[in-house]
């Protein structure tokens, strides 16, 4: 066992603490703040898998804007602080196929691949990942634009507060 | 390294999300349901496939921001019309009409 | 001249096209109803005459109608004396009712259908008699089945009417279905239907033994059905319903006496066991039908039962191979029980009641009835020198030595007892109702039939002295028949025959007359003691029990009726319940399962994302299963 398999567990393990408390807590703001650790673990995750670029977009974005605006979203509706008992519905669809995708996965992964080896990629910082992006992935990546203004105004217009009244 | 722990991880961070999507009531803690599944797919992306799972995996989290703003759009008019935020109360289709009412029970008010 | 090739199938072709013509007249067309019925009963009967005066030999024609694959139907005849003389008294006797009913039903508004009813039965009749294949026979004997229903059901204001008529046609189908499967199995065996085929298939051996007996049982469930023989005697006493007319011609001289036919037409069919079956029917039935009689108060029921007896009477006789007594008292039977018959139409009409309670004293005011009545009564009971003393004792002279004799001579004592009966509360005594104070007798065409009925009642018997009658009545060998059915070359070696004796005059004699006195002399000193009283009081608790014919109305009910009708009942479920639920049910749930489905339709969010989450797993499953783990 080396230090990075034993960081891999570690990580591993806090983010799937955390995400079991984010389903399963009564507690929707203390959901969010759970996330907020699960995505903070798989940012370290990525670190030790050698995606820096990828680690602090994580931060950023992730932690940084996509938690605030759940959190922001709790806060307009009207979440209730503190415990509300009637957060969960019935449980064993749930868990039936929760469990079942969940171990199904790992079982197939954990099959396959066993204890193998493999060897680091490349260490994914911004001049590499940049290079790729604008030579090989460029068209997506203009796409993902479009996609972004699209969401833009997409946003305004379901939010507007004459949809409400037009009945 | 070894890639199963990674795999491993984000497979049960992929089930711990689906439960969570069936689970909650809450359309708030539905979508953070949702970015744990997006979570466990980019760190499979990761940890599977070298630089090009690396920008896959940054488009995923720009593509998933995107979806959060869109989807708190609309959950937050649907706490607008409803005054409710629970999914129970989504229907998905027009409600069934009203059943006919028998002329006699008409012609007795 | 027509040659008599042509006249035998005329015989039964002339009645029937008067019935066709008959029944698209219109109901007020009466009177050529009237004209057409009693037109072709006449016709009918001067055929029958030509016939007979023409008659050299026995002969047949057939002409092929249909070919079941290898098994022909030809409609053809076969005539010989037994025929003649038989078609002769169906003749006379539908004649006799044509003419009654026209005065009889005059204020009947549905004559019309009536009388060509009755043309088409005489037609069935006359088709039965001279028929010479077995289907065209069955045909004959189903259409007077028809017709039998359709007029005992004539009067539809009557209660008793359609449940009688039911009750008759349903009884003699129970035996029509032994009859017919009787007939099928002779035509497969022997090849052809023609009676003369079969026949000779029988002479030659063609036929075994064990078909021809079990063929012969089969006939038997028909001919005691028809013929009203124990156990299905039942319908003949409930038959009454009907117009008397109609009692008259079928419920006493022709159709019941078509079994009786049919019998001595196939005899060599029926020889042995079928035979002993017979007679042990006879023996019950005589008695039977005698001790009934004696209790009734219905004029006609007493004389419906009496039928019965006397059919007995035929069938005990051929039982013992007797057929030339069998037929001799078949034709007097015809002419007395059809004058009785009409004789009693005329009584009811008169007093207006079917029952002896009302009547008494008739004589004064009916004379010809009366007289006719009388000559019909003694006849009946067998009272020398009537025509009915003869043929019984043709009959009682031909059991000798068997059981039937016993039961034959017990029936004259309760026969002679029954009848005097009849006579002595009809037409003497003080009278017990108004109508029967002030009676009128019949309007001429229903008393002239019955007078001259009485003519044939009274001197008929002494047919039996010309030489040749007996000889005549019993069925011709093959080598005697021309035409199609001519046995042997022309020229053959003549065949002798043992003459038949009808008459036996000597000491066995004085035994029916013993029994014929006892009986009469009793019923006379009850009647007298007591002249407004029924005799039959003497007979006691025994009364309610002859009345009702040993309740074997009741018997018949519980063995056979009501099963049948509890099976109706639970196949009438069954098709409910099974095949009609099958149907419906698949119709039910189709639309169930389509509620189903359209329910999941219907269901909310969360439903709809568990069922595409289950929905990929399943998917994953599978292809991780099937494609291995590639």
């Amino acid at each position: 066992m080396t230090g990075v398999d034993a960081l891999l567990l570690g990580l591993g393990a806090v983010a799937v603490g955390a995400a079991l408390l984010v389903v399963t807590t009564r507690q929707v703001v203390r959901a969010g703040l759970w996330l907020v650790v699960t995505l903070g673990a798989v940012a370290g995750l990525y670190l030790v898998l050698a995606a820096e670029l990828l680690a602090w977009v994580q931060v950023l974005l992730y932690v940084g804007a996509v938690v605030v605006l759940l959190l922001f979203a709790v806060m307009l509706t009207r979440a209730p602080i503190g415990v509300s008992r009637d957060l969960d519905r019935p449980g064993w669809p749930a868990l039936l196929v929760g469990a079942g995708s969940g171990f199904g996965l790992a079982a197939l992964l954990a099959d396959v691949y066993r204890w193998s080896t493999v060897d680091f990629a490349p260490a994914g910082n911004a001049e590499r990942v940049g290079a790729d992006i604008f030579r090989t992935w460029v068209l997506p990546f203009e796409v993902l634009s479009v996609l972004l203004l699209a969401a833009l105004v997409g946003a305004i217009v379901v939010s507007r507060p004459e949809i409400g009244g037009r009945r | 390294m070894h890639p199963t722990i990674p795999f491993v991880t984000a497979a049960l961070l992929f089930g711990i999300g689906v439960y969570g999507v069936l689970r909650r009531r809450n359309a708030i803690l539905v979508l953070m349901a949702v970015e744990l599944m997006l979570n466990a797919v980019n760190l499979l992306l990761v940890a599977a496939g070298g630089l090009t799972g690396q920008v896959f995996a940054l488009f995923v989290i720009v593509i998933a921001a995107a979806e959060v703003g869109v989807g708190l759009a609309i959950v937050l008019q649907l706490y607008r019309l409803r005054d409710t935020i629970s999914v129970d109360t989504v229907p998905l289709s027009d409600p069934a009409p009203d059943p006919v009412v028998p002329v006699e029970a008409e012609a007795l008010r | 001249m027509i040659s008599v090739d042509v006249l035998g199938p005329l015989l039964p072709a002339v009645p029937f096209a008067c019935a066709l013509v008959g029944l698209l007249l219109p109901l007020r067309a009466r009177r050529p109803a009237a004209v057409l019925a009693v037109g072709g009963a006449a016709v009918a009967l001067l055929i029958g005459i030509a016939l007979a005066l023409r008659f050299r030999q026995p002969f047949g024609t057939s002409v092929e109608l249909v070919d079941f694959g290898g098994l022909p139907v030809t409609f053809g005849v076969r005539v010989d004396w037994a025929a003649v003389y038989v078609a002769l008294a169906v003749g006379v006797v539908a004649l006799a009712v044509q003419a009654y009913s026209v005065s009889y039903l005059a204020d009947d508004d549905r004559y019309v259908p009536y009388a060509a009813q009755v043309s088409l039965f005489t037609a069935a009749m006359l088709l039965v008699v001279v028929s010479g294949d077995l289907i065209v026979l069955l045909v004959g004997w189903e259409v007077m089945g028809i017709c039998s229903y359709l007029l005992i059901g004539h009067d539809r204001t009557l209660p008793e009417a359609p449940g009688a008529a039911v009750k008759a046609f349903l009884v003699t189908r129970v035996g029509d279905v032994g009859f017919l499967l009787g007939i099928a199995l002779l035509g497969i065996e022997a090849g052809s239907f023609r009676i003369a085929d079969v026949l000779g298939a029988i002479a030659t051996g063609d036929l075994s033994g064990v078909v021809v007996t079990t063929a012969g049982l089969l006939l038997l469930a028909g001919v005691a059905g028809k013929s009203a023989q124990f156990p299905l005697h039942t319908w003949l006493p409930d038959a009454m319903a009907g117009p008397t007319p109609i009692s008259a011609l079928i419920h006493a001289a022709t159709m019941v006496a078509a079994g009786i036919y049919v019998v001595t037409r196939l005899m060599p069919v029926f020889a042995g066991t079928p035979l002993t079956v017979l007679g042990v029917m006879a023996a019950i039935t005589m008695l039977l039908g005698a001790l009934a009689a004696t209790a009734q108060d219905d004029i006609k029921r007493v004389l419906a039962w009496s039928t019965v007896s006397q059919l007995a009477y035929m069938a005990g006789a051929l039982a013992v191979g007797a057929v030339a007594p069998a037929l001799f008292h078949l034709l007097t039977h015809a002419a007395f029980k059809a004058l009785l018959f009409l004789g009693a139409g005329s009584v009811i009409h008169a007093v207006g009641s079917n029952l002896m309670s009302r009547m008494g004293g008739l004589r004064r005011g009916m004379p010809v009835t009366f007289w006719s009545m009388t000559i019909g009564l003694g006849a009946l009971m067998g009272l020398p020198p009537l025509a009915g003393f003869w043929s019984k004792d043709a009959i009682l002279a031909s059991t000798e030595g068997h059981l039937l004799y016993a039961s034959g001579l017990a029936t004259v004592v309760v026969t002679a007892w029954y009848a005097t009966r009849l006579w002595l509360r009809t037409f003497f005594g003080a009278p017990r109702s108004d109508a029967a104070a002030h009676p009128h007798e019949a309007p001429p065409l229903m008393s002239v039939p019955v007078a001259l009925l009485a003519v044939p009642s009274a001197l008929l018997g002494f047919a039996a002295f010309l030489s040749g009658f007996g000889d005549r009545l019993v069925m011709p060998l093959p080598a005697e028949w021309v035409g199609e059915y001519s046995g042997t070359a022309a020229g053959g070696p003549a065949v002798v025959r043992e003459a038949v004796e009808l008459v036996h005059v000597g000491p066995a004699l004085a035994w029916p007359l013993l029994c014929l006195a006892a009986g009469s002399l009793g019923a006379w000193l009850v009647w007298r003691r007591d002249r407004a009283a029924d005799p039959a009081r003497v007979l006691g608790p025994v009364r309610p029990v002859f009345a009702n014919a040993f309740y074997l109305d009741a018997v018949q009910d519980a063995l056979v009726i009501r099963p049948a009708l509890g099976f109706a009942r639970a196949v009438r479920r069954a098709d409910e319940s099974i095949v009609d639920g099958a149907v419906e049910g698949t119709g039910r749930g189709t639309l169930s399962l389509g509620g189903v489905l359209a329910a999941a339709h219907r269901s909310g969010l969360p439903r709809a994302a568990t069922a595409v989450l289950a929905g990929a797993l399943l998917i994953g499953l599978a292809a991780a299963a099937l494609g291995g783990l590639a």
